[in-house]
């Protein structure tokens, strides 16, 4: 049971897709402009991951090696496309927002990763956990990015204003550059220095050193 | 894993029942959801004319006050006048702007960016009586990435204006985005079309705000601050479907009684 817990927990900060293992950077960048998208993002991406897992674990001793790539796609892509018709149907004012990112999840490294690291050789209990966690991960960097962009880039969370506009008649001239996609290059760098430098096991060995100039 | 899964019909087998099992997973969805999507895109176009004609009480639900309150009614644009025998409720605008047999192809006409657009389209109104109180007219164009889909209210006089809104566009949030936003919208309200004459469509968008005091300020409206291209998408595409090629010949012959 305690590995249970373990497959959670340990994405969120220890082992976090995206601040670690650099997973799923791209879809970071486009939906962290605001918090509401950034949460159903990571609500969505968290569902497929741990569904993706569980199914694929279930069927794992049957899936021919060769075409194994492609059964998982075709697993996560229905699973996708699930997601985003009941987005459709009951959000429809965010799935508007999302648009084609909720797609996009198929292309999302996280997926997969996890399909074929986990899911190809664990249960599919512990599997769907794994997903579970890893979506967590994501989600808490994608909460995190989407806190500091839409505060500073729009001055307010979850669309409810923190800091008055200049526009509205406020004080605070939002930051532009923080609504662009660019903006959560920045901060996710930023925060894996922060990870990093808090947990120095996280720092990876320099592939290779550079040799000193010679003539 | 047993090594037999890599024999050719095991492969077959697991590919064919996968795609069976997954088939049929996704269309269910896609069945079961249908109606309530639908639902979902009727709601929100009746809530962005809603909004656009400046209607609204809490106490009653969207259906409720549109059907108490807007009635819809065909436009044949190449002629100014209703068009008899389409059915407002089910007539698919988007697929006849791509049909070529029901489109109008503009050419060098087209200042909005759109190619074409439908020959028919489907206009509301609020009446009081026999009057038309507001008139709710569809408009689209192309903004800076994407094609902006909006309503324009317009009073019974077909000139001033009661509000303009999107329910359909991807600018970039806080700079061309901000087109959503309700301080801007306000601006629109009480601006006027169209000079004494009729004419032209002389409603746009200037760079900064407006001096309330300057000679034009009944066509002006304050710039998006940062959205140079989407602001001017903006105006091309209320000047274009104000204009000669838009609606104004149906404005016309509205002003003069004649439909």
């Amino acid at each position: 049971m305690s590995k249970m817990k373990e497959v959670v927990t340990k994405p969120i900060v220890d082992d976090n897709p995206i601040a670690l293992q650099i997973l799923g950077i791209c879809s970071a960048l486009a939906v962290t402009s605001s918090l509401n998208v950034a949460l159903v993002m990571g609500i969505a991406v968290t569902v497929v991951t741990a569904f993706s897992n569980l199914f694929i674990a279930a069927i794992r001793n049957h899936i021919p090696n060769n075409i194994r790539i492609i059964v998982q796609m075709t697993i996560i892509a229905s699973l996708v496309i699930v997601v985003d018709q009941v987005l459709k149907a009951f959000a429809y004012e965010l799935s508007k927002q999302l648009s084609v990112f909720v797609g996009l999840i198929i292309t999302n490294c996280i997926v997969m990763g996890r399909a074929e690291a986990f899911a190809m050789k664990n249960a599919p209990g512990i599997s769907f956990m794994d997903g579970i966690g890893n979506g967590l991960g994501y989600s808490a960097v994608l909460i995190f990015v989407g806190t500091v962009r839409e505060l500073f880039g729009s001055g307010s969370l979850f669309g409810i204003e923190i800091f008055s506009l200049v526009n509205n008649g406020g004080w605070y001239v939002a930051n532009g550059m923080m609504l662009l996609p660019p903006s959560a290059f920045f901060v996710i760098g930023l925060m894996i220095w922060a990870l990093r430098a808090w947990k120095k096991g996280q720092v990876e060995k320099p592939d290779f050193t550079l040799a000193p100039n010679s003539k | 894993m047993s090594a037999n899964n890599d024999t050719i019909s095991k492969t077959l087998k697991v590919s064919v029942a996968l795609c069976v099992v997954c088939a049929v997973f996704v269309s269910a969805a896609a069945v079961a959801l249908k109606p309530q999507q639908l639902a979902n895109k009727a709601l929100d176009r009746k809530t962005n004319i809603l909004a656009a004609a400046d209607l609204n009480d809490p106490n009653k639900t969207v259906d409720e006050l549109f059907d108490a309150n807007v009635t819809a009614k065909v436009l044949d644009m190449t002629t100014g006048t209703w068009a008899e025998g389409i059915d407002p409720l089910t007539y698919d605008e988007q697929k006849a702007a791509k049909d070529p047999a029901q489109a109008v192809v503009l050419g060098d006409k087209d200042i909005a960016g759109i190619k074409q657009h439908a020959r028919y389209k489907v206009v509301y109104m609020v009446k009081s009586g026999d009057e038309i109180e507001k008139l709710i007219l569809p408009v689209h164009g192309k903004g800076l990435w994407s094609t902006l889909y909006g309503f324009m209210a317009l009073e019974g006089d077909f000139n001033t204006v009661v509000g303009l809104g999107f329910y359909s566009h991807a600018e970039t949030p806080g700079l061309g985005g901000e087109v959503d936003n309700p301080s801007w919208k306000a601006v629109w309200k009480g601006k006027k079309v169209y000079g004494d004459d009729f004419e032209n469509a002389e409603i746009g968008l200037i760079k900064g705000k407006v001096d309330p005091a300057g000679k034009n300020a009944a066509h002006q409206i304050d710039g998006l601050a940062g959205a140079t291209l989407t602001s001017n998408g903006v105006t091309n595409l209320v000047k274009f479907w104000l204009g000669e090629n838009g609606y104004a010949p149906f404005l016309a012959k509205l002003r003069a009684g004649e439909v």
